[in-house]
């Protein structure tokens, strides 16, 4: 094969998977939310509605692409985009199994955490050039949301990175072969909270609270755009989830030999998901203030102190650690 | 082959950088200034990563584009008390002028003191190991990376006091 066809063929494949987890998380997210509500979700199209998102994603293919006459037209065309290629891009590095991976970079870890960075500039694009308050408030909660809770997000993945000796996906979930690092629960209580927020999951959910904001950012899309952002919060959801097991649950590790790795990852990675949406369906929102307070006076410096404990416990103990130091 | 793959990217990549540049001076609308700098900061990192530093690269995505521009976008929006204060005239100062013809006479003036002919050129850029050894090694430059990071500090203090004071 063709050099070109190679490289072409697994960004497709990343391309393929998102979209089929998107439209997966879709129906699961109203059957888990119904389940929560003690109601059925979607029930019509198909066996217990597993069609209703093929027929909502071509409603949507097929809706009138509506550009209010007030917006900014270049940034409310590109900001779409701008958020939905870097969702894409840190497909690339999620190791499914020890083969089954994009991109096998050196510098995995923080490749993810760089290009998701990039999410909330498209959120501000979006939200400004929408020329409505709603999306302008949206937009600013989710800078102030994501901009605090980046910085505990990456501090908080660094023990496992000191105990792992790597920041390659790979690398790190080939030290989790003896004992997964969910033993480190300090690290990983901070990371769940603070990926919650970057993910903009309940109980976080401010950037687009529908009792308050209408949509927040998206309020001014349609069709396909409005797709475009709502797939891309999915798909963080889901690196999210798949980061989650990557760093704390063993990755491919766990099949006994028996199911192949690929298929324990994405089984995991969905437990994950599952259990994110069982605390949207649960958890009352929380206010802006407390938002950012959690984020600078707690998560922060509580996130320091664990990289000081497991930097001088795993000097003391070598022991705990599962790669070469 | 690889090579010229090379240079062909690096040419587009420039081509990019410059536009976004031209752009970022051109517009009249602020917002879109900071989000051409957000442009012109990712494809500086994308041209880290074709020289092969790509810790560097994923630095300058994480705190430039990921980070500063963030708060570069976030503070001009603040400061705009309504909407259309966005879109300003352009405004034609010669002074800017004189200091941008002597940036571009200082940088002709270092390009010609550089000494000519075969400069030693490592094939790539270090990686990640042997630059973080280098920068927190006690001998390597750890003392000046610390002493920085103080300076830094003591600037965010100093940034905080002088707003509070001005609050008052």
């Amino acid at each position: 094969m063709s050099p070109i066809i190679n490289a072409v063929i697994p960004f497709l494949a990343a391309l393929g998977l998102l979209l089929f987890n998107g439209v997966v998380m879709i129906w699961m997210l109203r059957k888990v939310l119904g389940f929560l509500h003690l109601r059925l979700g979607p029930m019509v199209q198909g066996p217990h509605g597993v069609f209703q998102t093929l027929f909502d994603v071509l409603k949507l293919l097929s809706k009138e692409d509506i550009t209010p006459r007030k917006v900014d037209k270049v940034l409310f065309f590109l900001a779409p985009a701008i958020v939905f290629v870097p969702s894409l891009m840190a497909y690339m590095i999620i190791p499914f199994s020890e083969t089954w991976v994009v991109a096998d970079l050196d510098l995995g870890l923080l490749f993810v955490f760089a290009i998701m960075s990039l999410i909330p500039l498209g959120i501000l694009a979006a939200g400004w050039s929408s020329n409505n308050k709603w999306s302008l408030i949206g937009a600013m909660r989710v800078i102030g949301a994501q901009i605090t809770y980046e910085v505990p997000m990456l501090l908080a993945a660094i023990p496992i990175v000191i105990m792992a000796g790597s920041m390659n996906m790979g690398d790190i979930v080939d030290a989790q072969s003896q004992i997964w690092f969910i033993i480190h629960v300090p690290a990983f209580l901070l990371f769940f909270i603070a990926g919650l927020i970057e993910s903009g999951q309940t109980p976080f959910d401010l950037i687009e609270a529908e009792s308050e904001l209408v949509s927040g950012y998206a309020t001014e899309y349609s069709a396909m755009k409005f797709g475009l952002l709502f797939l891309s919060e999915f798909s963080n959801t889901f690196i999210f989830s798949a980061l989650l097991v990557t760093l704390f649950f063993g990755g491919w590790h766990g099949g006994f030999g028996i199911v192949p790795a690929p298929v324990v990852f994405m089984l995991k990675t969905y437990i994950g998901i599952f259990i994110i949406m069982t605390i949207r369906g649960t958890m009352p929102r929380v206010r802006v203030d407390n938002l950012l307070a959690i984020g600078w006076k707690f998560l922060l410096p509580a996130s320091l102190v664990v990289i000081i404990l497991t930097a001088a416990i795993i000097k003391v103990f070598p022991v705990f650690s599962g790669g070469a130091l | 082959m690889a090579e010229s793959v090379n240079i062909v990217a690096f040419f587009i990549l420039a081509v990019f950088i410059v536009i976004g540049a031209i752009g970022m001076l051109c517009t009249k609308n602020i917002i879109h200034s900071g989000f051409w700098l957000l442009e012109v900061s990712v494809v500086a990192a994308a041209i880290y990563y074709l020289l092969g530093a790509d810790y560097i690269a994923l630095v300058q995505l994480l705190v430039y584009a990921g980070a500063v521009s963030v708060i570069i976008i976030f503070s001009i929006m603040i400061t705009l008390r309504r909407r259309e204060d966005a879109t300003r005239s352009r405004d034609f100062s010669p002074l800017a002028l004189v200091v941008a013809i002597m940036f571009c006479a200082l940088t002709i003036a270092v390009i010609c003191i550089l000494p000519t002919g075969n400069i030693l050129m490592p094939d790539s850029a270090p990686d990640f190991m042997t630059f973080s050894l280098k920068l927190f090694s006690p001998d390597g430059w750890a003392l000046p990376f610390e002493l920085a990071s103080v300076v830094l500090t003591v600037a965010l203090v100093g940034a905080v006091w002088w707003s509070r004071k001005e609050n008052k």
